[in-house]
């Protein structure tokens, strides 16, 4: 009985060793997110490529969309434009939150590279980025027709992320809204 | 009597070592702000030390001089202007970027382990300090030896040193 007490602090380091072992492939950026199952912010801002349009989530009209927050000065969003091209192809919704950028830039680039967008959302100021939430671009929101944020994806969404994360609750999502 | 003079010298040692920390936090990065109101900024100076960069996660707002710290410096800034109590905003910034944000947790049922590990582990070492110092010192005019061998493994430990003495003789 006695004997078995001194292993005690074996036990306790190996139970810590574990909690330790399993915790490294967790990625601590991956932040838990306030937003998801919460509506879309409400917003009021200008079109990127006609500045006289005004914006808000009306203009989501019901569609079940991704929204990508995105800008020019984003490495990683290069990484992921030619998806978000291909994507928008196959019929997806796009809309573009183009973050803290410049006007001009942001529309070449998007001349340069293929504009996926239904249309996007210009937030020079971040005002929307800090209503969502957003740490560092780019990040993807699964909207449903309702207008509820159903995922969130910080970082580059290629073809494993939409196999892993969104296609089958996205198209859930669309069957879910065509059935009404 | 032991213990107490132990956990005394923690304390001081705690002490120095949070003294040593809030100097580092004196050097932070700091951007030039302007209030309406002077008695606005000890209360944005505190919050900007509770509340976490959610890009560079070792750092607070204060420290961190990345992008999106400037944002939420600025923000913070905006809802102190506006009359926002600090509960307020800190409730406005959490609902934004989850409870990540907050430095100081909030008391739940997932943080209430990380509250409680602290207290708990004092309690547990110091009982097992007082333990092991009752252990240590057995009551007057009681033997030490009769308590940890028996009477018969003394004789044959006995016989055995003598037997020893005689084969170096």
């Amino acid at each position: 009985m006695n004997r078995l007490t001194l292993f005690i602090p074996f036990a306790l380091c190996l139970a810590l060793g574990a909690f330790l072992f399993f915790s490294l492939g967790k990625d601590p950026l991956d932040l838990p997110s306030a937003l998801v199952d919460e509506a879309f912010p409400e917003f009021a801002l200008e079109e990127l490529h006609e500045p006289e349009r005004q914006l808000s989530t009306d203009d989501f009209d019901g569609q079940v969309l991704l929204v990508n927050v995105w800008a020019t000065w984003c490495f990683a969003c290069r990484v992921e434009h030619p998806w978000l091209n291909s994507l928008a192809k196959e019929g997806v919704v796009i809309v573009g939150l183009n973050y803290k950028d410049h006007r001009k830039l942001a529309q070449d680039w998007l001349q340069e590279r293929g504009d996926p967008y239904q249309f996007s959302i210009f937030d020079p100021r971040g005002v929307l980025g800090i209503d969502l939430g957003v740490y560092g671009a780019p990040e993807t929101y699964l909207v449903d027709a309702e207008g509820i944020i159903r995922h969130r994806r910080v970082g580059v969404v290629d073809e494993r992320v939409w196999n892993e994360e969104f296609r089958d609750l996205y198209q859930q999502l669309v069957d879910e809204a065509n059935a009404e | 009597m032991q213990s107490n003079s132990l956990l005394g010298l923690g304390w001081l040692k705690g002490t120095a070592l949070m003294l040593l920390l809030l100097s580092g936090v004196a050097s932070a990065v700091e951007d030039v702000v302007s209030f309406s109101d002077e008695s606005l900024r000890p209360r944005y100076q505190q919050l900007l030390e509770e509340l976490r960069c959610p890009k560079c996660q070792n750092q607070n707002l204060a420290d961190s001089n990345s992008a999106i710290s400037q944002d939420l410096r600025a923000e913070v800034q905006r809802l102190l202007e506006q009359d926002l109590t600090d509960a307020e905003i800190k409730e406005y910034l959490k609902n934004r970027y989850s409870e990540f944000i907050l430095y100081r947790p909030e008391v739940n049922r997932a943080t209430g382990f990380l509250w409680a590990a602290p207290v708990v582990l004092v309690l547990l070492g110091g009982l097992i300090i007082l333990r092991l110092s009752r252990r240590k010192m057995p009551s007057q005019g009681e033997k030490v030896v009769s308590s940890v061998r028996s009477v018969d493994q003394q004789q044959r430990l006995d016989k055995l040193l003598n037997s020893h003495k005689r084969g170096s003789e």
